[in-house]
């Protein structure tokens, strides 16, 4: 668990590098095109400008933690508002996707495992073949010219807050969700079928069958359990690839969320935003790992830490 | 967190003759049919000037918006006139979709085979020097482990904003930098395998330079597995640069690449699809292409893990 943080140090460390490394001088940004040199000197005196580069990130650190993540140089709002206010779509489309991605993937990786050559075994080696050879977004646009355009069913962009009604909110997150699953389910079905594979060769497996259990009981408890090792570690590994593409579907489905705020702030050059997004999205996916290593005591009573 | 736990990496490469490789080689479909289709785009990339294009740039206020098929008619100036289509159209400032989403598989092919080549080639030297050289290892891997917990696109997206203009060299630095710590822990681990052996032992008892023995007895075993790894960093990185062009990070809007004409056709989507459509299609064939070529090559290349994922 003690490995998680010199991890995220290093992030934290490339993460202020970043900032450090662009041309511009934070202050005079901050301060504007009409600012004296005065200004600009008080301006980098308050921000801790003017100390040396390692004490500037013991400070930066130290107000991260405190979650103060300064000023956006383009919004005018802290950036910890300017977050707070955008968190609601993307945890809203990212907890739609995985649960979404793994009910759909996990079953269809077993299935493709338990009935090896079949078509369905086929459909979900083509899936995840062509999964990871089609962007997000074009799956975006097909889906949305179906089942939006052509058809109707479904709003074509937009998002509703929680708090207006679970109804609309639904109905606009269900084309973006499918969207971003489509690649996660393309990645966890290919690892379950594998996984599932080796298991269903194992002794146990034969023995269950021999004393005469039904197939369900075979696969859910004596095969998928002993599974389950390689699909979670899987589902916490593609948390990057759902980061990259809740970026890219909020800009297709125009979603106000974090990951429309990351490409205007990329766009406005706008760093310590950019910085916060990146660190915040980072760890997430740090965390999310750690809690994957986590359930492998459960999983698996072998391991121990 | 441990992250070379789910890698599939691809150690030690058996001793097969090379006369067996080739008797299998025919029998591998995805290779085939992976290296025809890139083959044709290569083709239509280096071919692009000779196939019916128009300038891909050229703005015609006239014909904005039209769709696939739409008639062309020019007037010259001493009065005749010449007919031409757009074969898929033009987008809102009137270019030709048909030369653009031709010209545009140039820069996807430079973007890939570029970014490929140098990651392959910078995560080769580190993961080299980190697996054989004991106390760089620990430092190397930290740096390389904070690398990979920041998501790749996120990473390229947040390197393109460190630069004032974006460009090809800037898209192409931003892309390989998220793909080295995957090139360096796949070397290493070769190199970590490699390294125990009695012929590499053998090579050191007899006082060969370090040098030599990373050239001559570790760096082959490392061979096989990079060309396959060098495949999926080429389709990946034709991906992330499409990704980034479409949002407006990327190369810069002008340029025809098929991630800026899907995003020029964004603001009329609902009208006229084909913007998107076309160039989707090549890039996906594209990379499709590409990652079946990668499989296959594993699949060739290193027997162990075939068709088990």
């Amino acid at each position: 668990m003690l490995a998680t943080v010199p991890v995220m140090g290093t992030v934290a460390v490339f993460v202020f590098l970043l900032l450090r490394l662009t041309a511009g001088d934070p202050a005079a940004i901050i301060a504007g095109d009409n600012a004296t040199a005065r200004d600009v000197a008080e301006i980098r005196e308050k921000l801790g400008l003017n100390q040396p580069i390692a004490q500037q990130f013991v400070i930066w650190i130290g107000r991260i933690l405190r979650g103060d993540f300064g000023e956006s140089f383009f919004f005018k709002k802290t950036v910890a508002e300017l977050i707070l206010g955008r968190l609601e779509p993307t945890l809203a489309l990212s907890a739609c996707t995985i649960v979404l991605a793994v009910l759909m993937a996990v079953p269809l990786g077993v299935v493709a495992a338990w009935r090896r050559g079949s078509w369905i075994d086929r459909f979900v080696m083509g899936l995840s073949v062509l999964g990871f050879s089609v962007p997000v977004f074009v799956i975006g646009y097909a889906l949305m010219y179906l089942f939006a355009i052509q058809l109707g069913w479904l709003p074509v962009q937009g998002y509703q807050r929680l708090a207006d009604g679970v109804g609309g909110f639904l109905q606009r997150l269900v084309l973006p969700s499918f969207t971003l699953a489509i690649i996660y389910v393309a990645l966890i079905a290919r690892i379950t079928r594998a996984s599932v594979l080796e298991v269903l060769g194992a002794d146990h497996v034969r023995t269950a069958r021999a004393k005469g259990l039904a197939e369900m009981p075979v696969l859910l408890r004596h095969v998928l359990r002993n599974a389950a090792v390689p699909i979670v570690t899987v589902i916490g590994f593609g948390v990057a690839l759902l980061i990259g593409g809740v970026v890219v579907t909020e800009s297709v489905f125009a979603i106000p969320g974090l990951g429309r705020l990351t490409v205007d702030a990329v766009l406005a050059r706008d760093y310590p935003t950019v910085q916060a997004v990146v660190l915040l999205f980072s760890a997430v996916y740090v965390l999310i790992n750690l809690l994957v290593d986590l359930t492998y005591t459960v999983l698996d009573p072998r391991i121990r830490y | 967190m441990n992250g070379a736990r789910v890698e599939t990496v691809g150690v030690a490469i058996p001793a097969e003759r090379p006369a067996a490789r080739a008797w299998r080689l025919p029998r591998n479909r995805s290779v085939w049919i992976g290296a025809a289709v890139l083959a044709v785009i290569v083709a239509i990339a280096g071919l692009a000037p000779y196939l019916g294009t128009t300038d891909p740039a050229a703005i015609d206020p006239v014909a904005r918006n039209k769709r696939p098929g739409a008639e062309r008619v020019i007037t010259h100036d001493d009065g005749t006139r010449t007919a031409s289509t757009f074969r898929m159209g033009t987008d809102s400032l009137g270019r030709d979709v048909y030369s653009r989403v031709i010209y545009g598989s140039r820069v996807s092919l430079i973007v890939g085979i570029t970014v490929a080549l140098i990651s392959v080639a910078v995560g080769l030297v580190i993961g080299l020097l980190s697996g054989y050289i004991r106390w760089l290892d620990g430092i190397v891997m930290r740096v390389m482990d904070g690398l990979m917990s920041i998501p790749a696109i996120l990473l390229a997206i947040a390197l393109v904003s460190l630069s004032r203009g974006t460009g090809l060299r800037t898209v192409i630095l931003a892309i390989v930098i998220p793909e080295i710590p995957r090139v360096v822990r796949l070397v290493r681990a070769v190199v970590l395998s490699v390294r125990e052996e009695p012929y590499v032992e053998a090579a050191r008892a007899l006082g060969a330079p370090t040098a030599t023995v990373l050239a001559r007895h570790v760096l082959p075993n490392t061979i096989a597995p990079l060309v396959v790894q060098g495949t999926f960093v080429c389709a990946s990185a034709i991906l992330v640069e499409a990704i980034l062009s479409f949002l407006g990070v990327g190369i810069p809007p002008e340029t025809p690449t098929w991630g800026n004409i899907m995003a020029e056709g964004r603001a009329l989507f609902r009208i006229l699809p084909h913007n998107i459509l076309f160039p989707s299609l090549f890039l996906a064939a594209t990379v499709l292409a590409v990652n079946m070529l990668g499989d296959g090559l594993r699949d060739l290349l290193d027997p162990r893990v075939r068709k088990q994922i």
